[in-house]
């Protein structure tokens, strides 16, 4: 077989395993990157940090945000907190943003908090407009998390095992990984799925 | 057939007995556990009020839930397991007769870790309350009362 029939011939086999791979991702209703294609936006809300700087959830647009409802006197919301640093500490380069609203009636225990747990992730406090505009937020913690393009990916109630957080992460950052890997194997000229 | 037979009555015995075993364990709690009063029990006092005094129901926990939904009736008081808390707790009762009966909840966090219950009953007992229950909320105010259907006001 020469050079030209060949590459026909896989350019064939790629075009057809596309086909397949568009078929069943609309018949598994998944959209890009593998996610459910009728994911729910994120509201955009406006947050004031500890330091009273103001930011947009929307400013993360492109990042894996992992939102943390939280307070500094309930338990296993203390017991996460670790467990958000390391992440961010470890996910931070490939695009993982943390952030934190913490529920206390008071911002004092949460600066002492911040700085207790060297917390490295934006904090701000919130309210119960700012709460319901996730659906209540009725107890806690409670986490989000927010894929790249901005869409509701999944709420953990209560306490959540830091491996399975890790894991799911990992698999909302992947996709860019392969999204760089196909514009960089696609432009030398290889089919990459 | 038995062991089927044993099975078959150590399952019937249980189910007969865990009820009473619960019941039991709510009527003798220990100085440090408030007697418990459970959801659904709550609910239908809201509905139905029994003969006496009303009770009176205290939310112990942060304000942003109380502001996105309380029991109806119930009033705010903060954080027991903060110190500002537990003495606007002491303000709210200290006129009340002792005979009072109170309803603290919280609801913010799963039973086993809600740091407000128990300092709340701890300060309303020494202060002589003696007719106080705590609502028993396994998860949260959100999964075991809004949920379930009971009334919630905003």
């Amino acid at each position: 077989m020469d050079a030209g029939r060949r590459l026909r011939t896989l350019g064939i086999i790629g075009a057809a395993a596309l086909i397949a791979a568009a078929w069943i991702a609309a018949r598994h209703g998944l959209g890009a990157h593998g996610a459910p294609a009728n994911l729910e936006p994120a509201p955009n809300i406006v947050l004031t940090d500890l330091d009273g700087r103001r930011f947009a959830l929307s400013d993360y647009n492109g990042k894996v945000v992992l939102l943390d409802f939280w307070a500094t006197w309930c338990g296993p919301c203390q017991a996460e907190i670790p467990e958000f640093v390391k992440l961010q500490k470890r996910y931070g380069g490939r695009g993982l943003r943390i952030v934190g609203i913490s529920l206390d009636d008071d911002p004092r225990p949460v600066r002492q908090f911040y700085a207790r747990f060297k917390m490295n992730y934006p904090v701000a406090l919130g309210n119960a407009r700012l709460a319901e505009s996730f659906g209540g937020i009725l107890g806690l913690p409670v986490a989000f998390l927010i894929d790249r393009e901005g869409r509701l990916r999944a709420k953990h109630v209560g306490q959540t095992d830091a491996a399975g957080f890790e894991k799911e992460i990992r698999g909302m950052l992947r996709p860019v990984a392969a999204e760089h890997a196909r514009r960089t194997v696609g432009t030398q000229g290889i089919l990459f799925l | 057939m038995k062991t089927r037979s044993r099975i078959i009555i150590a399952v019937m015995a249980a189910a007969v007995l865990s009820p009473w075993a619960r019941a039991w364990s709510m009527n003798h709690a220990p100085a440090d556990k408030p007697p418990l009063i459970q959801p659904a029990e709550l609910a239908k006092l809201l509905r139905k009020p029994a003969k006496g005094p009303k009770p009176l129901v205290i939310q112990i926990g942060f304000r942003v839930l109380y502001e996105q939904a309380h029991i109806p009736g119930s009033r705010y008081l903060g954080p027991a397991s903060e110190e500002a808390g537990l003495n606007r707790l002491r303000a709210r009762v200290k006129t009340l007769s002792r005979k009072t009966p109170i309803i603290i909840y919280c609801g913010c966090c799963p039973w086993n870790h809600c740091p407000n219950i128990k300092p709340a009953y701890a300060a309303l007992r020494a202060m002589g309350f003696t007719n106080v229950k705590a609502l028993w909320m396994a998860r949260n105010f959100g999964a075991d009362w809004v949920e379930n259907g009971y009334p919630v006001a905003k």
